[in-house]
């Protein structure tokens, strides 16, 4: 998919995930929007996915033979669960089920409720990336060439066991693995730096023993050549960390600069005022 | 019947000879340690399969998501640990990325309970049962001997689905048949009596035997159950041996809070209501000491459980 057409799609993933989060009123928004455009580059650009003769995807919990991503960050739920309908996992539709009774769509991500597209539950945060890296080392096992990514919160480092996984991870030469931290710079109680500073989280991983890089993840362009260039580097030795800078709320005026819309719904002229500056581009549920 | 033994080993050799098989039969399955390889009796799997092997240093979390993370890419992973560092140092790994995420993890400990001896109370847990078979999914089994431990392991490759299977580190005798099939969530009725029910699990279960032996010099006939599985509970065998007697006493290496006893409370105040006295460790934690001097101060051997016997007998 061309760059425009990445864009587009991540116009209708953002309108999709503040329609979710004001439906309920409940849920992530300000992180969901501002990892949308990696997981849209990932899911219709960079990822090889499992697809049937008619090129739909087909969902298969092992993920054999092909990538596989993991949202360490649950809580941006809204986003995973609209980037998986608009790639053809489950109907589009079942969108307007997020966090009610009886959906598949917890306000968690869980595949305790057979929801095609998710394969680990996450939320209580810093487990994603071990998980990633057991997946990472059962395709070396079975020599499968495809992928593993996960997607980690930079509050999220402020777990522990997020270290244990960094310190792993070079040290079994976990090569075919690729993470992102995103460095929106924003935790729950306020700015990282002030509540918990990561530092130079760069200096960190590198001295952990990981090939590091850098992008603007809230640049599609930038996206879809980091996202190759990544690649290039697998097979290596090193599995490799991709900080990403990006806005909380990206997409949405009023919403960006603060972590004010972390976990806060808008009503409905908040959600009236934020839709008015995203195209609906795919059609909305 | 009598039971006799040749050898004492330690059910940690037995969960290492269910490996070794496992190197040898199961492809599928692989095993990962936090530092702790030769305490877990893992050397011939290793020697066998290093490649299906993973060290994960000191870091238990970690190895538990690992283990998830395996267990999706298609394989069967054991995860092995102390009990301590195993269940309550990394519950809510165990919780979200194992139970609730339906993984085909077999979280294998050693070393559980005050027969870890010296070590004391920082790493004697006995909590552990408790913690385990609360969450949903769960199966828990606490196998009482050697040759129970090497089936057992054996057995739970085949099972699809999260286990916690419980050992220990003291040689115990070895009492049970060689090249047994273990059935997950079945009872093994080990003697019968008419006077009272004792369901044993894990190290009590010789101490249970031995019980019944001095209870029968009294003239007093036990019914003694080997609950190995604490989760599925053989409520079918544990409710035929309480309508033949009459009262329980449960003994476990355990606290007596969220243990086998308090399994078998639950369910028979719902179904049969029964007399119980529980053999079990009473809201305090260890200390460092010799395995049967431990066992004796807290109140968890043969002498405990034919007091307990005659209390809930007189209590009918």
């Amino acid at each position: 998919m061309q760059t425009q057409e990445l864009k587009n799609v991540a116009s209708q993933v953002r309108r999709d995930i503040l329609r979710q989060v004001h439906a309920c009123q409940s849920g992530h928004p300000g992180g969901s929007l501002g990892c949308t455009d990696l997981l849209v580059g990932l899911y219709f650009n960079s990822m090889k996915l499992a697809q049937d003769a008619n090129r739909k995807v087909i969902f298969n919990m092992s993920g054999a033979n092909e990538d596989v991503f993991y949202l360490s960050n649950g809580h941006i739920s809204p986003l995973l669960y609209s980037v998986l309908a608009r790639r053809g996992y489950f109907p589009v539709k079942e969108l307007a089920t997020f966090r009610q009774l009886n959906s598949r769509l917890q306000g968690h991500p869980t595949p305790h409720e057979h929801l095609e597209g998710i394969r680990i539950a996450s939320g209580s945060l810093g487990q994603g990336l071990s998980v990633a890296i057991g997946t990472a080392q059962a395709k070396k096992l079975s020599n499968d060439a495809s992928i593993v990514y996960c997607l980690m919160g930079d509050g999220e480092q402020n777990e522990g066991q997020v270290w244990e996984a960094a310190m792993y991870a070079p040290h079994h030469q976990v090569d075919n693995l690729i993470a992102f931290i995103d460095e929106n710079g924003q935790q729950i109680d306020g700015p990282t730096e002030k509540v918990m500073s990561n530092r130079d989280l760069e200096a960190k991983y590198k001295a952990f023993g990981w090939n590091v890089l850098r992008m603007d993840g809230n640049n599609m362009d930038e996206v879809v050549a980091t996202l190759a260039h990544a690649k290039s580097l697998l097979g290596q030795g090193s599995p490799i960390m991709i900080l990403m800078k990006t806005e909380m709320g990206a997409g949405v005026d009023f919403m960006m600069g603060s972590h004010k819309w972390h976990g806060v719904a808008p009503n409905d002229q908040q959600l009236a005022d934020a839709l008015a500056q995203l195209n609906e581009t795919l059609g909305d549920y | 019947m009598k039971f006799t033994y040749e050898t004492k080993k330690d059910t940690r050799s037995g969960f290492g000879a269910g490996m070794e098989y496992l190197s040898q039969n199961n492809p599928k399955v692989v095993a990962l340690c936090a530092d702790l390889i030769g305490s877990l009796k893992l050397e011939a799997f290793i020697k066998n399969s290093p490649e299906r092997f993973f060290q994960t240093g000191i870091a238990e979390a970690n190895m538990i998501g690992i283990s998830a993370g395996l267990a999706i890419g298609g394989y069967i992973p054991f995860a092995t640990t102390f009990a301590n560092f195993g269940t309550g140092r990394v519950y809510d790994q165990i919780r979200q990325s194992v139970a609730y995420s339906g993984k085909n993890v077999k979280i294998c400990c050693s070393h559980a309970g005050l027969t870890l001896g010296e070590d004391g109370a920082t790493h004697q847990i006995l909590e552990d049962l408790g913690l385990m078979k609360m969450l949903p999914g769960m199966v828990v089994i606490n196998p009482c001997d050697y040759n129970q431990t090497k089936a057992a392991t054996i057995a739970i490759a085949e099972y699809e689905g999260p286990v916690y299977l419980r050992f220990g580190r003291p040689v115990v005798p070895v009492f049970t048949p060689e090249n047994q099939k273990f059935e997950i969530g079945k009872a093994i009725h080990l003697i019968e009596g008419t006077d009272v029910t004792i369901l044993a699990t894990g190290h009590l279960v010789w101490e249970a035997i031995q019980a019944a032996e001095i209870l029968e010099e009294k003239g007093i006939k036990a019914d003694v159950l080997n609950i190995h599985t604490i989760k599925p509970l053989d409520t079918t065998a544990i409710l035929a041996s309480v309508s033949k007697t009459g009262c329980v006493v449960t003994a476990e290496e355990h606290q007596i809070n969220g243990g086998l006893g308090d399994s078998v409370a639950q369910f028979l105040a719902q179904n049969r209501p029964t007399v119980q006295e529980f053999v079990g460790v009473n809201d305090s934690f260890g200390e460092s000491g010799k395995p049967a001097d431990l066992m004796e101060k807290y109140g968890l051997n043969a002498a405990a459980i034919v007091e307990k016997s005659i209390k809930a007998i007189a209590r009918k």
